[in-house]
């Protein structure tokens, strides 16, 4: 079967080197396992993420994601462009979806883009990795593969913002949505039901600006996993998964918490079942070791 | 006349035959019941069964049928035997579908039917065939009194219908209080902009229409009668009378804003403060050009406060003026920030609410607003001073905090008055105390009838009963378009607050209510709620002692007195409540199929065991309308309560007699239990006061038990509704359970 | 500029509101809002901010120009999209107050040293130096934001998590020299250059 093409938008934070590299490894032993093939946007820049705004404007904004939307247009044509970072996602269909929508801002981001020697017509849809897993690969193609199922993992399904708000994953609720819950089905884990803080926002944006009040996020979003029986949160953000897992020490320092709650990525998991090693999902990247998973990965 | 001929069917379909002995009851009907043909059948209802009735009216000369089946509520259709008299003794729903299953059960289960076999036959035994209302001719025309929206509207409904109309419009031009609007809130898609009246259109409609006759110029000088009779005079300005006979009366006098001078506080009276009315002037003499104040400054920044009078504290102003919302008020200050928007989008237009309320499409006329640069603002006003610089204190609610802006004009949104005529509380106290030969007091009504919109010429007054706030009549839960005149209806503003297109509707809806009364008149049937009943009230007024209880309490006005104070039964105004029957002391009213009679030989054809047998038997009076269906329904959900009640269907409580409680009582009768709707300012009644009399009358009934030597706990009165089907069950039972703590009637001989 | 940032404003007239409308991302739908409430009670940060969405909309209809562009509230903005997608009246709340901030900042009404503030001008200085973002150097810039005294201080206090993220491979010292960075990065800074041109002279700053 042929493989599924897409034009790949990696982000910044899953960069060699950067606080989510580990996303990008187990995403490239699933992708490997479900006869996707990510193609690099050349030259891709960053999103500009959602805190650009405070020095970017609107217009600026929009111009530097039109930049990867051009590129990709130009050299990978006819594919989809994927990202597995929400906020790289959310900053690329806003683009897409406000360019379509006022041609004059498309006049103007052109005449911008001109000066980097660039044109976009706007064709490319935008989409997030989970969209691609769930609506062109489908459920019992993510299921086919599992060869270790995560028999008597407990999970806390933690969804956060940007996968889910303003766009989230057509057919989902915004309140609560089920999709990462079927994911962790899938993978023969047990979704927490009760988890509470599903889409709760860890603040991750305010985490250097406005510690205490971000904290305060994190310390409801592990809490609510403890008292949900979860062994481990899993997340599809970058920023959410950085944020909830490396404060934790900062808060058991602060109030006395005892907090060593694991924080992995949905690829991270799908790795492991796939048959996976500990290395190929990535887990060296923990700062809270994820033991329940190494230790089926080690099966 | 031929001579009368009784006979009682039992069917034993639906499992009857199955729990009880049909031929144990066979042997009641004609033993106790003593009817000449007591026959049974395995399904009574299907058409052999039915032809068995028919061929015993048509060939054996049956006038007397007791059907013991199901409940009369049910298979209506099938034992519809128009030329008989008919009685129904509910042996499904009453009696197999409630009482608990089990042989421990069959001795009281087949008493219990045994009893309502008793009780059909006696009751038939006293019905007679109503011969309907028939008069030699009655009048199908329509008088709508108002020629506003609300009346054209109704008018034009009624005509369309193929019926004539006359219009009475105390101005000289159709159109009342529309015709001085500019535009109108929209009716239709996409609710974005205001709309053009359609007042002319709507006049030259009603001018070129051959059914309507109009009277400009001119109000009722007097209206006597009753449906299908009415005698409208009608009064021009000059004094000339003409009569006019029409069937039914379309009320559609509409409102007047509550006077704006009153609300000092909010600048009412000063200087470029108005009203919503005077806003329209203003905008109508700019001519879609930019509005100019009455100085002639024009206007370039403009307050609307909401609710300026209205919602007691709750809105605008002292809270000492009206209580109730008005309803259109918020959508209207929407329609007139756009005169300004739309003439200059510079002019700055702010309206102060503090709940907004846009019913219907109103949200996207809200939506609109906003659009076009509309600023609304959650207020508090505090203060409104008028002048060549207007200035409104307010709260912002929303920034909490005191604050205040200058505008050149303030449109203080204030809320509609009911030109509903007199109020008959006010009219009967002033009236009692004329007939007591006050003359203060008789100087008094003729001044108060002055005020009047019909001037009826009915004993209870000269104007439809008001409601709450001083709004014309309307059953407002359940039947909106019902009045307690009637073929009098209430339309528009009214009856209650509403904007133009609710007018439009209700006037729809009224016109439809007229012509079913003028309909129902000419086949000498009632109208609602027993509509199509033939009976109507009887009496022997030999026996009347001219007290006046059915003239007051008839919720209806139906009665008159004659110059000797006897009652005048006016039968097309009548609804067949029997609440003149209840009332009556010496029992002279009556109908030819519900009577004193039909319910107290019931009553004593119960067979009351003796006290050693410890089974009490307890009379159950409920309302035909709610608390009956509501134990059918028990039946049909198989709940179970107690065989030892009685139940006798009533036409509303207000019929009950108190003959029937102590008669009751004194054959041995445990208790009694009355089941009615609810009564109080938000009544359920059918007939509006029936089960409020029922209320009253049995607080008095202390006094009979104490001399009775009886508990009080003997009587208890109980509002039902329909769907209290769970809670009739377990009143009963909870009842049974209270008197067998209290012990068994003394009186059992 | 600077007589933009003195604009006298009358209260409860539309001349702010016409402002916001002109000027700030999505500022036409501020007129749209009908005052429920349900973003006040959807944000994250509710408690912490001075003045609620629904507050910040009253007052721009009421003509608050200073308090509203000197407000410090916009800037608690997590971007967490849950007032957006609450809205009854469909207002993209979010990019409203993304877009009071901005026009706040780059009329320099907004707080001084508001730390939010001062990160999002370091994220996107870092951003458009290269292309993409070098989360040391930012991490850094952050931490010296306040001095080389403070600097130190806050990166002591955050080593632990520093080391941690090292030794996880998810912070690269290297970075600090040099780092992943874009091919084009003379087309990037021409191309933002001259959207920021084409924007200011729209909202008539330039």
């Amino acid at each position: 079967m042929a493989k599924k093409q897409y034009a790949f938008y990696p982000g910044c934070s899953s960069q060699k080197g950067a606080s989510a590299a580990n996303f990008l490894t187990s995403m490239n032993v699933m992708t490997e396992k479900l006869d996707i093939q990510l193609n690099e946007i050349p030259d891709w820049n960053c999103c500009g993420a959602s805190i650009g705004y405070g020095e970017g404007g609107e217009l600026p904004r929009l111009v530097i994601n039109a930049r990867n939307l051009a590129i990709a247009e130009k050299e990978l044509p006819g594919q989809d462009m994927v990202s597995g970072c929400p906020a790289c996602w959310l900053a690329t269909r806003e683009t897409h979806e406000r360019l379509a929508e006022h041609s004059s801002l498309l006049a103007e981001t052109n005449e911008a883009l001109k000066e980097a020697g660039l044109n976009l017509n706007n064709t490319v849809r935008a989409r997030h990795m989970t969209e691609v897993l769930i609506e062109d690969i489908g459920w019992d193609a993510m299921k086919a593969p599992v060869v270790k199922p995560l028999d008597g993992l407990k999970i806390a399904g933690y969804v956060g913002c940007q996968t889910n708000r303003p766009f989230g994953i057509a057919g989902e609720s915004f309140e609560n949505p089920k999709y990462l819950d079927k994911m962790i089905e899938t993978v023969g884990a047990e979704p927490m039901a009760k988890y509470e803080q599903k889409v709760t926002c860890c603040g991750g944006a305010l985490a250097f600006s406005e510690p205490e009040k971000s904290q305060k996020q994190i310390r409801d979003i592990v809490e609510s996993a403890y008292d949900s029986g979860a062994d481990m949160i899993v997340t599809p953000c970058q920023l959410c998964q950085a944020n909830v897992e490396i404060y934790q020490s900062e808060i058991n320092k602060k109030h006395g918490t005892k907090f060593k709650m694991p924080v992995v990525y949905y690829t991270q998991l799908m790795s492991i079942a796939y048959g996976g090693s500990a290395a190929d999902a990535g887990l060296n990247g923990q700062l809270i070791k994820a033991d329940k998973l190494e230790k089926i990965a080690g099966k | 006349m031929a001579e009368n001929k009784f006979a009682a069917y039992i069917c034993s379909g639906c499992g009857i035959g199955d729990v009880l002995d049909v031929k144990g009851l066979e042997g009641t009907a004609k033993k106790d019941g003593k009817m000449a043909e007591v026959k049974s059948h395995p399904f009574l209802c299907n058409a052999e069964g039915v032809q068995l009735i028919k061929d015993d009216i048509a060939n054996n000369g049956v006038t007397h049928v007791c059907i013991a089946a199901c409940s009369r509520r049910a298979k209506t259709e099938a034992f519809n035997f128009p030329e008989v008299a008919v009685s129904r003794a509910n042996l499904r729903e009453g009696v197999i579908w409630v009482i608990a299953e089990g042989s421990d059960h069959d001795e009281i289960r087949q008493e219990m039917a045994e009893d309502y076999v008793r009780m059909g036959c006696a009751e038939v035994k006293k019905m007679a065939l109503p011969d309907g209302n028939l008069k030699e001719s009655s009048s199908k025309r329509i008088l709508v009194v108002g020629g506003g929206i609300s009346g054209m509207t109704a008018a034009l409904a009624a005509a369309d219908a193929g019926y004539e109309v006359v219009i009475v419009e105390k101005t000289g031009e159709l159109g009342g209080f529309a015709r001085n609007l500019v535009k109108r809130v929209p009716f239709s898609g996409p609710y974005a902009e205001p709309q053009a009246t359609g007042v002319e259109d709507m006049a030259a409609k009603i001018g070129a229409n051959s059914r309507i006759t109009v009277h400009l110029n001119s109000t009722l000088a007097e209206t006597a009668g009753a449906p299908g009779r009415f005698k409208a005079k009608i009064a021009q300005e000059s004094g000339a009378i003409t009569e006019e006979l029409v069937g039914a009366i379309v009320q559609a006098t509409g409102f007047t804003p509550y006077d704006v001078n009153k609300l000092t506080e909010l600048g009412g009276g000063q200087d470029n403060v108005v009203d919503q009315a005077g806003l329209e002037a203003l905008a109508k003499s700019a001519n879609g050009g930019v509005i100019k104040r009455a100085d002639g400054k024009e206007v370039k920044s403009v307050v609307f406060v909401q609710c300026a009078g209205q919602r007691g504290s709750g809105g605008n102003g002292n809270g000492h003026h009206l209580e109730y919302c008005s309803g259109h008020c918020c959508a209207t200050s929407i329609k007139q920030a756009m005169y300004f928007k739309d003439a200059n989008p510079d002019v700055d237009t702010v309206v102060m609410y503090s709940d907004l309320r846009v019913p219907g499409m109103g949200e996207d006329f809200y939506r609109s607003a906003q659009q076009k640069g509309v600023i609304f603002t959650k207020s508090k006003v505090n203060k409104v001073a008028g002048g060549g610089s207007c200035k409104v204190d307010f709260k912002d609610l929303i920034l909490d905090e005191d604050t205040s802006v200058d505008a050149d004009l303030v449109v203080l949104a204030t809320g509609q008055v009911p030109n509903a005529g007199v109020n008959l509380d006010k009219w009967t106290e002033i009236v009692t105390l004329a007939d007591g030969g006050d003359a203060a007091a008789k100087a008094q009504t003729i001044e108060m009838k002055k005020g009047s919109v019909l001037n009826l010429e009915y004993r209870q007054g000269p104007d439809m009963p008001q409601f709450k706030y001083g709004f014309a009549d309307s059953h407002f839960i359940c039947f909106p378009y019902e009045t307690r005149r009637t073929g009098i209806y209430a339309a528009g503003p009214v009856r209650r607050p509403m904007d133009m297109l609710q007018a439009q509707e209700d006037a729809t809806g009224a016109a439809l209510k007229a012509i079913q009364a003028v309909e129902n008149v000419e086949k000498g049937r009632a109208a609602h709620p027993r509509a199509g009943d033939l009976s109507f009230p009887k009496a022997r007024l030999e026996g009347c002692t001219q007290c006046k209880r059915c003239t007051v309490e008839c919720p209806f006005g139906a009665i008159d007195e004659d110059e000797k104070r006897f009652p005048v039964f006016n039968e097309e105004r009548c609804r067949r409540c029997g609440t003149c029957m209840g009332a009556c002391p010496v029992r002279v009213i009556s109908f030819e199929n519900y009577s004193c009679d039909t319910v107290g030989s019931q009553i004593k054809a119960v067979n009351v065991p003796d006290e050693f047998e410890e089974k009490p038997r307890i009379l159950l009076l409920a309302c035909e309308n709610d608390a009956y269906p509501a134990l059918d329904m028990a039946g049909l959900q198989r709940l179970t309560y107690s065989a030892y009640v009685r139940a006798i269907p009533v036409r509303c409580l207000g019929s009950v007699n108190t003959i029937w409680i102590t008669d009751s009582l004194n054959s041995g009768y445990d208790g009694v239990m009355m089941m009615g709707c609810k009564h109080g300012d938000d009544y359920q009644c059918h007939f509006v006061k029936g089960s409020e009399l029922a209320g009253y009358r049995m607080s008095k009934i202390g006094d009979t038990l104490k001399q009775m030597g009886l508990e009080e706990e003997r009587v208890i009165t109980h509002e039902v509704a329909i769907t209290d089907h769970e809670r009739v069950a377990k009143l009963i039972n909870d009842y049974v359970a209270q008197i067998q703590e209290i012990g068994l009637s003394p009186m059992k001989f | 500029m600077s007589d933009l940032n003195t604009q006298a404003v009358a209260r409860y007239k539309n001349n702010f509101l016409k402002e916001v409308e002109e000027r700030v991302e999505d500022g036409h739908w501020v007129k749209m809002c009908m005052q429920c409430g349900v973003c006040a009670g959807s944000c994250p940060l509710g408690p912490a901010w001075q003045h609620s969405p629904q507050k910040i909309f009253m007052m721009i209809r009421a003509g608050k120009r200073e308090e509203v562009l000197g407000s410090d509230s916009m800037w608690m903005c997590t971007s967490c999209y849950n007032c957006i997608v609450r809205c009854p009246r469909k207002l993209p709340i979010t990019h409203i107050m993304h877009g009071l901030a901005n026009y706040a900042h780059r009329l320099d009404l907004a707080p001084k040293g508001q730390p939010t503030r001062e990160i999002a001008r370091l994220f996107w200085d870092n951003l458009v130096k290269t292309g993409r973002v070098n989360e040391l150097k930012f991490s850094l810039a952050m931490y010296f934001k306040d001095g080389f005294a403070q600097g130190i201080k806050n990166a002591m206090a955050m080593q632990g998590i520093g080391l941690g993220l090292m030794k996880a491979k998810r912070l690269n010292p290297m970075e600090i020299v040099g780092g992943h960075k874009c091919k084009d990065i003379p087309g990037i800074h021409k191309m933002v250059a001259k959207a920021r041109e084409i924007e200011d002279r729209r909202r008539g700053l330039a």
